[in-house]
Formats: C-alpha cells, structure tokens, sequence
C-alpha cells in the first residue's frame, strides 16, 4: 500500500484542479458553476475519506513502527518521506471525516466567491493531511506553515465584520511561533546531520540544548493548541471565521499543536520534557479553571466555545505531558473527541447564525419551542462538552486526569474543577439559548434543522456516542504506538 | 599565460562589449529600437551566457580575472536576468513615447560590468567592474528623462553612488598600500592569520563601498527613493542582477582577498545584516508606496543574504549563492507585475491601488500575491527555501542568536506583505484596470509558477550547482 498517503494528502488537489476546469463547462461566478463545484469539492472530500478508511483498514494495529512509508531523496540532502503510526494515523481520519461535513455545512451560508471558498479547504485539507504524515522535518514545516495561507484567506475573505484583524493576528501569532521552530529545526539538523524524524526520534541531544531546542518548539506548539496566555488569537480567529472555518480550525488545527508535543517534544528532547512539566501543567491549569471562567462571561456564543475550546486543549497538554500511557491515550482521544464535539458546537452555532445573522447569546432564548431537533442534538454535544459518562469527552478527561494524577496530584485535583467549571458555563450557554420563553419576535418564525443539517449532524452524533461507549475503538490503533512512546521516554529520563 | 588564452577566458565580456559597440553603431542608423535590435541584443547575453558555462576556466590577466565555477553560476544568474529586463521594458518604453534603442544597450553594458563584477580577481577589475556596471545604471535610472521623478532618481542615485566609489576606492588604496598588492591572492597571504589595522581600515571602506552597491543598512538611504523614482522595468533589472552580481564580488573579496582575517569581518557582518533586516522591517511597516516598500524589502532581503556571508565558510556562501538567485526572480516578477498594471494609462503604484485587484486581474494578483509570500518566507514559495538555506548556513555556523534575530524580524515584514494580500484579495475593487501587456503579464506569471511550485524541483539543480559554486572560493 505504499504510496496511498500521497494519494490521500494529494486527492484534494485534483478537486482543487477540477474546480479550476470548470471554467470551460460554465463561467466563473456564475451560480451553475459555483453549484457544480460544490459537488466537485464534496466528492472530493468524499473519496479522500474513502482513501483514509482504507488505509486505516490496512493499518496494522500491533506495530508502533511508521507504515506506508514513502521515501524519495529530494535536494541539500531534504527527504520526502512519508508514513504514519498510531499517535498520527487517526488524525489523518479525524481531517478526511471533517472536511466533507465542512464543505455540507457551507453549502448556503457562503454566498459569494464559491469556487475560491472552496478551493481554499481543499488546499488545506491537503496541507493539514500533510502534516500528520510527513515524517521529515522540513517536509513537515512546509505543510505546517502553508497551511497558515489558506486558512488567512478563509477568515480574511468570508469572515464576519471584525476578519481582517482576527486573520492577521492568527497568522502573525502562529507564524512568530513556528519560526522560533525552524531555528530549532535548522539547529537539529546542522547538529545530527538528518531531517528524518525516525531518526531523530532516537537520536541522543545533549541535556542543555534539548532546552533550548524543547522551548523552541514550545513557541510554535502552544500557540498552535492554543495554551494559555498565548490564547487570545483563537476567540478572535473563531469568532470571525466561517462555521466551517471554526469547525476546521477547532476540529484538526489546533490538534497539530498536541500531535507536535507527541511527535517532537516528547521523544526527542525528553529531559528537558521533564524539566518543563512543572510548566507544562501549571499553564494547562491556568487554562482549565482561567479560561473556563472566561468562558462563562461571553456573550458571543462562538467566543465561548473557542473559549472552552482552550480548556479542552488544556486537558490534551496535561495527558501528554504526564508521561505514562494513561495520559498519551487520553491526550490523543481527547483531541479526537473534541475534533468531533466542538466541530458539532460550531456547527450548532451556525445553523442558528444562518437563520438569524447573530451570536449574542442574549438574541436567543425558547428555542425548544420552534426547533426541538436542533434543541435534542445540540443537548446532546453541550453534554459531551461537559464530559457526560456515555459521550466521548466523558473518556478523554477521565483518562487525562488519571494519567496526570499520576505525575502531579495537585494537578490533577484543580484541574478537576473544570470539569465543573465546564458545566457551568455549558449548561448555562444551554439554557439561556435554547430553555426558557421565546420573547424575541424575531425568532417567532424560526425553522427546525431540514435535512442536509441532520445529515451533517449524524455522523458527528454517531461518532460521539460510538467513542463514548467503545472508547476500545481508539485504543486499539493508538496503544502500540503509545506504548512505545511512554516506554522510550521512561527510558531516556530513567522514570 | 598568451594573450590569446587570456582573451579566452574574458569570452563572455569579449562578446558582450563587441556586440554593445555593434548595437550602437546599428543603432545610430536606425535610430529606432524595434523587436529585432531587442532580439539581437537578448541574443547576445545568451551566447555570453554560454560562453562563461562552456568557456575554459582559469585565471588571466595575471590574476586579474577569473573564470570558475562561481563566476560562470553568477553570470549566468545575471545574463538571465539582464536578458528579462529587455523585453520586459523596451515594449513599456515604447508605449510611453520614449523610444530609445540605447536602453538594451546599456542593459548589455551594465551586464558586462557585472560579469567582470563576478570574475574580479584584483582591486583593479574589481573597481572597473563595479563603474562600468554603476554608470550603465545611473543612466538607466534617469532614461525617461521627461520625466521629472525619473531624472530625480537617476542624479540621486548617481551622486551617492559616486561617494561610494569614492568609499571603495580609498579603502582599496589603503588595501595597496598596506598589503602591498591589488591582487586577491597576495593580499591574502599578508592577512594570513589576521588582518592588521592598516589594512582592516582599507577593507572596512570597501565593505562601505560594497554595502551600499547592495543597498544594505545603514548605506540603505538611496534605495527607496532610486525604486520610486526610476521606471519600473528599470527597478526590476537594478532590483536584481547587481545585487547578485555585487553580493559575489563582495563575496570573492572576502574569501580569497580576506579569508585569513574572517573573524575580523565576520562580526562586520553580522551587524550589517541585522541592522538591514531590522531597517527593512521596520521603515516598510510605514510606506504606502509599493516601490518603495518594495525597496525596503530588498533591504531587508539582502541583509539575509549577508548574514549567509557572514557565516564564512562554504555553506554560507552556497546559501547565499541559493538565496540570491530566488530572490532575483521574486523581485524581477514583482516589478513585472507592477509594469503590467495601469489604471487610466496611469501606473498604480500604491497598495490602495490594489484594492480588489483579485476580482479584476486574477492572474496577475495571484502571481503578486506569490511573490508577496514568497518574499514573507512562507513554504513552500521559494523565498521560504532561500531563507532555509541562509538560516541553516548561519546557524552551521555558529550564529544561532543572529539567525533568532533575523527570523523575528521576518515576522514583523510579514505584516506588510499581508497587508498588501490583504488589500488585493479583501477589499472592493476601486475601479476597472487597463488590460495589461501582454509580455509583462506572462513574464511575471513565469516567474510567478517559478516561485511556486516550478522551484521545488529547481531546487535540485540549483543546489549542486551553487555548491560547486561555493566551492571555487576555497573556504573551508
């Protein structure tokens, strides 16, 4: 099967070349052609999916080595090398499974420059694929990068009012953190003398530049996650995105900054993983219970998501850098879940947005009695937010706290809170947006989910609830990998 | 060595000196430039192109010239671009009424100033090298002379260029008196092990006098006000093929001139390069101008390409061997792109002109916005892959701190060329565009394609090539 995660990372870019073609069926911007390329990119998404089945299919479950590798000489000694393993295999799927929802979910909200909308996700569905299958170091820093382009175009072009800021700070914010990045990645090579990451995976750094090369990647992965304080361009970016922008960009974007601390932090600098724990925990900490509390002051429904989007993530860095398989299992459901969880919330904040133009919690209110449907699954993902035994975030948090439990107790117990915290603000989102009486006039005539919404919505229900009862589902891929990760790091640190 | 072996190795400046004298004189008789004198002249720099790769190498004119691998790589580099520039400007020429046939004649001139720039192998060739190149330019800069602007930049830029020949001349006279020779090789064995202070004062002026040919900070001043000025198929030359051409010389100077006292100009350098990359950044933050930011780019830029330099050895000079080349095709596209845009017979100059740009010219503003990335240092545009090959060089090196430094200033560039994506994708459109020329257009769609994703496979020829390149400077 070689060769089939080019063919999975590169299929949306025969999409992006047909949208291109169809200019010689109809005109560009016309609505015939802006209809055919939705088709277009949906089949795309659609079969990249289908690729991605197949390969998990063919993944073999009892080896924590790289599969599927591809391996060509490129120039100045660069590599393209190809291949996946349990930490990165599932979020290859987590992207192909998103993006077909995404592109359904912006069938009628995006209402101008269709083809160029479209053409942007595919592109980053390439890049974002990319990244979790590139297995060198430069390789893996172009598509992480390039990925920065599609997404400035998505929030700067079809954003809400405020886009032009929330697109520069989100590329400015991440672009000043991976370049911190590739000086360490520069540095790693003109040490080592390869940009091959199995290679460096067991390649021995000296002690003291380890730190220095940990707190280079840091800069990029915890803006990426995003870690508090370097939060703030998430909101912001959030906020002003599209619905499938914030579904892309909670669902799999942000999970390059936990599959990096697993990828890169972990195995190659794990002294200086070690050292940094203590900061590591403190800041995942602060962002449980700080921005859990922030959360619940919003009045934008779609900052607080984002919001609790962040102390989410937090959990995620706690898992990772707890150091056992616990923890490694529970950051990698955990991002998962939440890839599925929070791609519904936004989904949920969109079809309300398309019907009525806003996101002021205050708008909303009685939305049960006009939209029972939406009200039962947008129930459901709140409940799943919050953690809810049965659902799949229940599984992520449970575990990563056990696994921190283990290397911090006090961690573990304030981190707990926020599991609290979380209900609170969820619950209260909740009831203030679809409990109570409907005053507003305007939302007198508002309309229930039709069915492409249900359609969108039932993958991402069933997918919650299958995890959340057979969370063995994501074990079984991620466990021999995991397990070879906690085992070389426990021995790189003597643990 | 004969005359005659001599001669062979001076092939490419041979046929491009006799072939400028020929146009001239064709040109007095006709008065007029047409599409064959410019083809005739595009003719040329490809066969002085093939002759410096084919030609024998060695050195001549007792060590006055050089032919090896790095000259032939620069001079190919340059020829290439110098060859762009003609049919890029003499159409734009024409369309405003001035229509001279001396504009690719002095495009060859300058070129062969250039080419000797690149084979200097004394203070001498070196110093006729670098004036043949510069008046050739002066000229240019001020060739549409009804112009006011134009004229304005072309006596700017010739005064100040004037003081940095006097800069490059008094130190390479102190250089001569103290070393005791013009030759590199001689100079080298006085230095050997450090350079004394005499002698450290001559190369000081002369990295002044170097540094400002390259328009690098603080010798930046003119490069603004020259880009806004000049016309801009003559920016898209001079943006160029001299920075490549001044950046081997300067490389030459140091590693076979110098390379004993590397330490000494090493520091030189380093701060050269930042305080460019600072200044570039910064002072581009605040123009609205595009040839002007696009000057501070440039200085910027080149502080990149210095800080390759200054790593001293031969990654370093392959990096900026790798690094020139890419640049000189991002910058020569993005000024084709700007000659290929007018409004009401009008240039649009300033980022506001570029407002919706990519509802109106899609092609052109995807091929800006290319070029926009690229130089921000986004993979996997080929700017991004100039910046790979500086950074790891710097870092190899020993400048790990400077590299940081350098990379952060990349960051606060990278607000000004979002803004101008920013501006031609986001904005409304301000109102219909003239329909562009059409060898404008698709010379900056080529280069456009180049940056991304021609590059990711040109990378694989160009790299050997610039290290057999690096390789002739004998750095370790």
């Amino acid at each position: 099967m070689t060769g089939i995660l080019s063919l999975i990372t590169y299929a949306p870019v025969a999409g992006i070349a047909a949208i291109l073609a169809l200019r010689f069926i109809a005109p560009a911007g016309s609505a015939r052609s802006a209809d055919l390329a939705k088709w277009v990119a949906l089949v795309t998404t659609l079969v990249t999916l289908a690729l991605s089945l197949v390969m998990l299919g063919q993944f073999d479950r009892t080896t924590a080595d790289f599969q599927f590798v591809e391996d060509f000489a490129w120039f100045g000694g660069l590599h393209y090398r190809m291949g996946v393993d349990g930490i990165s295999v599932l979020f290859v799927v987590l992207t192909a499974f998103l993006m077909p929802l995404c592109i359904a979910a912006s069938w009628r909200s995006i209402e101008h420059r269709i083809e160029e909308y479209l053409i942007a996700f595919l592109a980053l569905e390439t890049l974002v694929i990319g990244v979790f299958c590139a297995l060198d170091l430069i390789l893996f820093y172009v598509f992480f990068e390039f990925g920065l382009a599609p997404m400035f175009l998505i929030i700067g072009v079809w954003g809400g009012k405020n886009r032009v800021y929330a697109a520069f700070k989100f590329f400015l914010y991440t672009l000043l953190g991976s370049v911190l990045m590739l000086a360490a990645v520069l540095g790693m090579i003109g040490i080592t003398g390869t940009s091959s990451i199995p290679e460096l995976m067991t390649y021995d750094f000296g002690q003291e530049i380890q730190i220095w090369l940990w707190l280079a990647f840091f800069a990029s992965f915890a803006v990426k996650m995003p870690m508090w304080p370097v939060h703030t361009w998430l909101p912001d970016a959030h906020v002003e995105a599209p619905t499938a922008g914030s579904v892309i960009l909670a669902g799999v974007l942000l999970k390059m900054g936990g599959y990096g601390f697993m990828r890169f932090s972990l195995p190659m600098f794990p002294d200086a993983s070690v050292f940094f724990t203590p900061l590591v925990f403190a800041l995942s900490v602060i962002a449980i219970v700080y921005t859990s509390l922030v959360a619940f002051r919003q009045t934008d429904i779609k900052k607080l998501i984002a919001y609790s989007s962040v102390a989410h993530m937090g959990f995620v860095t706690l898992g990772i850098f707890s150091g056992n398989a616990q923890g490694e299992q529970g950051a990698i459901f955990q991002m998962v879940s939440h890839g599925l969880i929070s791609g519904a919330l936004f989904l949920c904040v969109g079809v309300v947005y398309d019907r009525m133009h806003t996101r002021e919690i205050a708008f909303y209110g009685g939305l049960v009695n006009r939209m029972p449907w939406y009200a039962a699954i947008f129930l459901l993902f709140t409940m799943g937010n919050v953690g809810l035994p049965g659902t799949s975030g229940f599984v992520g948090e449970i575990l990563t706290m056990t696994g921190a439990y283990q290397a911090s107790t006090w961690a573990a117990i304030v981190a707990a809170t926020g599991v609290i915290l979380s209900a609170v603000y969820a619950l209260s989102l909740y009831r203030r947006v679809v409990f109570g009486e409907l005053t507003n006039p305007a939302l007198a005539e508002i309309k229930d989910l039709n069915w492409r919404e249900v359609a969108i919505f039932a993958p991402l229900i069933l997918g919650t609830l299958y995890l959340g009862i057979y969370p063995a589902a994501v074990f079984d891929i991620t466990q021999a990998s995991v397990d070879n990760l906690v085992a070389v790091y426990r021995a790189a640190t003597g643990g | 060595m004969n005359f005659s072996a001599d001669l062979s190795l001076a092939l490419p400046e041979v046929i491009l000196a006799a072939g400028a004298l020929a146009l001239l004189v064709w040109g007095a008789f006709q008065s007029r430039a047409n599409a064959v004198f410019s083809l005739a002249a595009v003719a040329l720099l490809v066969a002085a192109g093939a002759a410096a790769v084919l030609g024998p190498m060695g050195r001549g004119f007792s060590g006055g010239l050089i032919a090896d691998q790095a000259s032939a790589f620069a001079k190919v580099a340059i020829y290439a671009a110098s060859a762009i520039a003609i049919p890029l400007g003499q159409p734009w020429f024409q369309r405003r009424g001035v229509n001279n046939f001396e504009f690719p004649v002095l495009i060859i001139l300058a070129a062969l100033g250039m080419g000797m720039m690149a084979s200097a192998g004394d203070l001498i060739s070196l110093y006729i090298g670098v004036e043949l190149h510069s008046l050739a330019l002066y000229v240019l800069a001020a060739i549409h002379r009804d112009n006011a602007k134009a004229s304005e930049a072309g006596l700017k830029y010739f005064v100040l260029g004037a003081l940095s020949s006097g800069l490059l001349l008094y130190g390479a006279s102190l250089i001569y008196g103290f070393a005791g020779s013009t030759h590199f090789d001689v100079i080298a064995q006085s230095v050997e092990g450090g350079a004394g202070v005499g002698v450290l004062f001559g190369l000081v002026f002369l990295i002044c006098g170097l540094a400002f040919k390259i328009s690098a900070a603080p010798f930046h001043m003119w490069t603004p006000d020259v880009y806004e000025g000049a016309p801009t198929p003559v920016v898209a030359f001079f943006g160029a093929a001299p920075k490549m051409a001044a950046m081997v010389l300067f490389a030459r100077v140091l590693a076979e001139g110098f390379g004993g006292a590397a330490d000494q100009w090493r520091q030189i350098l380093v701060i050269i390069a930042l305080a460019s990359v600072a200044v570039g950044a910064f002072a581009g933050l605040a123009q609205s101008n595009l040839k002007r930011l696009w000057a501070y780019s440039s200085i910027a830029n080149i502080g990149y390409a210095v800080l390759g330099l200054a790593s001293g050895d031969a990654a370093g000079i392959q990096a900026m061997l790798v690094f020139m080349v890419l640049y000189m095709v991002d910058v020569t596209g993005f000024f084709a792109c700007l000659a290929a845009l007018s409004r009401d017979g009008r240039p649009m100059e300033t980022i506001s002109d570029m407002a919706g740009l990519f509802k109106e010219r899609p092609g052109i503003a995807l091929a800006m916005s290319a070029f926009a990335l690229s130089a921000l240092g986004l993979p996997p545009f080929s700017g991004f892959w100039a910046k790979f090959y500086v950074f790891k060089a710097a870092i190899g090196a020993g400048l790990g701190v400077a590299a940081v430094v350098a990379l952060v200033g990349s960051v606060v560039a990278a607000f000004y060329y979002l803004r101008l994506i920013k501006v031609m994708w986001f904005d409304p459109a301000v109102g219909a565009t003239d329909a562009p020329p059409v060898e404008a257009k698709a010379i900056a769609i080529a280069l456009a394609l180049f940056t991304f994703p021609v590059v990711l496979v040109a990378l694989a020829f160009i790299d050997p090539l610039a290290a057999a390149a690096a390789a002739a400077f004998g750095l370790a």
